[in-house]
């Protein structure tokens, strides 16, 4: 059983159970502004939740699951004990102290920015110096990876890193730089201004500083799903990886090309020249790629199982599958989930189409979508298969998990599409209430109470999640075995350019850079665009 | 032997097909890209290409953005220009009147915080920052009365923050227009 059993069940408890807390928040915001509800009183109360579901859903609790999963990832993979486990509690009581203080200002209506910060609205000092921990905190945990991985480097010259650990490494090396952004607006633009040493701020630069961070953060949400991907799932049905090789060219490319592309989220801004937008455009294009391989690395993968267990035909083999089998469902679950969002993610990256659904509640249906379905639902596949192995007792209830993971799905489905189709209709985002008396909002309440019903289902699969994690604790001990990843087709071989980074960062850094260095330069220069601090609840 | 030819073979055909796909995947984002540059060089809705600064806190008492130049008003080449100002929790005008089939620009900003402009049924869309200059194109096609939310987060009072766009016949525009300088809705 791993060393770091206890380190990596904590990271999790903590990371599913905010999970639980901020789902049940957003089950709150969808029902309080259907016409299920009559208007809210305080729309303070609100942007409370609001703040408090994204800063959790988006700074909390995918950075634990990445990191309990990448500390289990490098004792696995590597066959090592973990190197600085105790500064691996530091970092998670400075994630579990950040997420507190950071919570407590917004609970109390003095943060409501919602976890985009939104300068020049300015909340609490606190609330800020909160997210900057949980930061810090998940900083520690890539120095980790990197320290155990050049351990495992020296007492293993010349092999090839084992796919899961190469893959965790660049994951937190693409977090590691993806946090620079917001971290310069926190602390060259907000702190000071929070704390009354400076009384403006230019709202331009800092959306720009938080695009560097708001687009790749998505992709280091998605690392552990990836990862689950290419080295759980083939293992879990009994099958291989169809190439180690194509593996780690996407993880390559997601370290490369996440980072330079965040200005698109800027298309619509006046403070962004046309030239960097539709470079920002063009690059966006390019991080498909990754994911396309992916798609097709793993679809192969699957087959090899299916061809393994007798399956005939070009698509007879897709039912001889292993269906009852839960990380199968979640699997396919994922990639439905992931075709219809990446269809959507291309609309919104491109230069023109993503006029017609800027800021409306297309872009919340489309990335609840891929975080909350296609992402979250392999953060499951991830707890149930690892769990046996950090509790030593069994997942027995097979069915109760499948039943989780449907319900998931369709309360993804459910809550998503009409989501999706109100945000074409121009409806916009982050409102406490809308008037559907209104003729023009009228037509909209039907696709908005859907949306309602399916956060109900998912609150419902988010409480059975937690149901089967907590009965398995009260299980029967059972030893599931020595935990492994899956191996490949072919063996890789140790190729030096795909064994290591430094390569790979450095044109991580540079491209950024090129593609940022300039707007950010251009805009830090100007002195006439500042506008005076509004302060969002008390006074500082 | 004949064990280890056959699996150089296996990979050799893995790699083939894998390659195959990747050369496919290439081309689609190509074409994307591609189509982008095109639709963009022909004039396609496009996002703003020109960044213009204005200094925030003075637009009430100068310049473009004071209060009796808001709304629409005609250029000589006959297009119409709409100035507008988006602030905690409102816009100014609160109603505003175009032409039908005519070239319009809107000219927009904000003196607080970023807030946005969204007209419902069209491809209006973009941010209001303070200190910068929003300008967009457009041209109506069906008179009526058009929502126009703030679609970005700006303050506790965000979900109220709604105006409207009205599109009238060109006639009746002009009629409005004569015998004022700058027309809205409410007069």
């Amino acid at each position: 059983m791993l060393s770091s059993r206890r380190l990596v069940l904590a990271h999790f408890w903590l990371a599913f159970a905010a999970f639980g807390l901020a789902l049940l928040l957003g089950a709150w915001q969808m029902f309080i502004r259907s016409p299920l509800h009559t208007w809210i009183s305080n729309p303070e109360w609100y942007y409370r939740s609001l703040t408090a579901h994204g800063t959790v859903m988006g700074y909390v609790f995918p950075t634990l699951v990445a990191m309990g999963f990448g500390y289990a990832i490098s004792e696995v993979s590597l066959k090592q004990r973990l190197v600085g486990l105790r500064w691996a509690w530091a970092g998670y009581w400075l994630v579990v102290v950040g997420a507190i203080m950071a919570m407590v200002p917004v609970s109390l209506g003095r943060a409501s920015v919602l976890y985009t910060f939104y300068p020049p609205l300015i909340g609490s000092p606190f609330y800020y110096l909160g997210v900057v921990l949980v930061v810090v905190g998940s900083w520690i945990w890539v120095a980790l990876m990197s320290v155990n991985l050049h351990a495992w480097k020296k007492a293993n010259p010349g092999t090839s890193v084992p796919l899961p650990m190469f893959a965790n490494v660049a994951g937190s090396y693409l977090w590691a730089w993806t946090a620079v952004g917001a971290a310069l607006e926190l602390l060259l633009q907000i702190l000071p201004v929070a704390f009354g040493l400076r009384s403006t701020i230019d709202a331009g630069l800092s959306r720009v500083f938080f695009s560097w961070t708001l687009h790749a953060i998505v992709y280091f949400w998605l690392m552990p799903t990836y990862i689950a991907y290419y080295t759980i799932v083939p293992r879990a049905i009994g099958g291989k990886i169809y190439s180690d090789t194509m593996a780690r060219i996407s993880f390559i490319l997601f370290l490369v090309v996440a980072m330079p592309i965040g200005m698109h989220h800027t298309f619509a801004d006046p403070q962004v020249g046309a030239g960097f937008k539709f470079i920002h455009s063009a690059f966006t294009a390019l991080v498909a790629l990754p994911t396309l391989l992916t798609v097709f690395t793993i679809c192969a993968s699957v087959e090899i199982a299916a061809r393994l267990r007798g399956g005939r035909g070009p698509f007879g083999w897709i039912k001889v599958l292993p269906w009852s089998n839960p990380i199968m469902l979640a699997v396919a679950f994922s990639f439905v989930m992931l075709g219809f969002g990446g269809a959507g993610g291309l609309i919104n990256m491109s230069y023109q189409l993503d006029t017609s659904i800027h800021n409306t509640q297309w872009i919340t249906g489309h990335f609840h979508l891929i975080f909350g379905g296609a992402i979250v639902i392999m953060y499951f596949a991830i707890a149930y298969d690892l769990w046996p192995h950090l509790t030593g007792r069994a997942l027995a209830d097979l069915s109760l998990m499948r039943t989780q993971l449907w319900l998931w799905f369709v309360g993804m489905i459910v809550t998503t599409f009409p989501w999706h189709w109100v945000g074409i209709l121009g409806m916009p985002r982050r409102m406490a209430y809308f008037d559907y008396g209104d003729p023009a909002v009228a037509t909209q309440a039907f696709s908005v109470t859907l949306s309602a019903i399916g956060g109900f289902i998912l609150v419902a699969s988010g409480g059975l999640f937690i149901l089967v994690l907590v009965r398995s604790h009260r299980a029967p001990r059972e030893d599931a075995g020595a935990y492994r990843f899956a191996e490949a087709l072919h063996a890789p071989v140790a190729v030096p350019a795909l064994n290591g980074y430094a390569l790979w960062v450095a044109l991580m850094v540079g491209l950024t850079v090129t593609n940022y260095g300039f707007p950010i330069a251009q805009l830090a220069l100007r002195k006439d665009t500042s506008v005076p601090a509004v302060y969002v609840g008390a006074n500082p | 032997m004949t064990t280890h030819d056959h699996i150089d073979e296996g990979a050799r055909v893995a790699e083939r097909i894998e390659r195959r796909w990747a050369t496919l995947s290439v081309a689609i984002i190509v074409v994307l890209a591609g189509m982008a540059a095109f639709a963009g060089i022909h004039q396609a809705t496009m996002p703003q290409a020109r960044v213009e600064t204005i200094q925030p806190q003075t637009i009430h008492l100068t310049g473009e953005f004071i209060e009796s130049n808001l709304g629409s008003a005609v250029e000589p080449d006959g297009s119409v220009t709409v100035r507008a100002v988006g602030q905690q929790y409102s816009f100014t005008p609160q109603c505003m009147v175009v032409p039908n089939d005519t070239p319009v620009v809107f000219r927009a900003t904000s003196p607080d915080v970023v807030h946005g402009f969204l007209i419902q049924k069209t491809n209006v869309n973009t941010m209001l920052v303070p200190g910068y200059v929003s300008e967009i194109p457009a041209k109506f096609t069906r008179p009526g009365e058009y929502l126009m939310p703030c679609q970005e987060y700006c303050g506790v009072g965000h979900e109220g923050m709604w105006a409207k766009v009205k599109v009238v016949e060109k006639p009746e525009f002009l009629s409005m227009i004569a015998a004022n300088r700058r027309v809205t809705c409410v007069e």
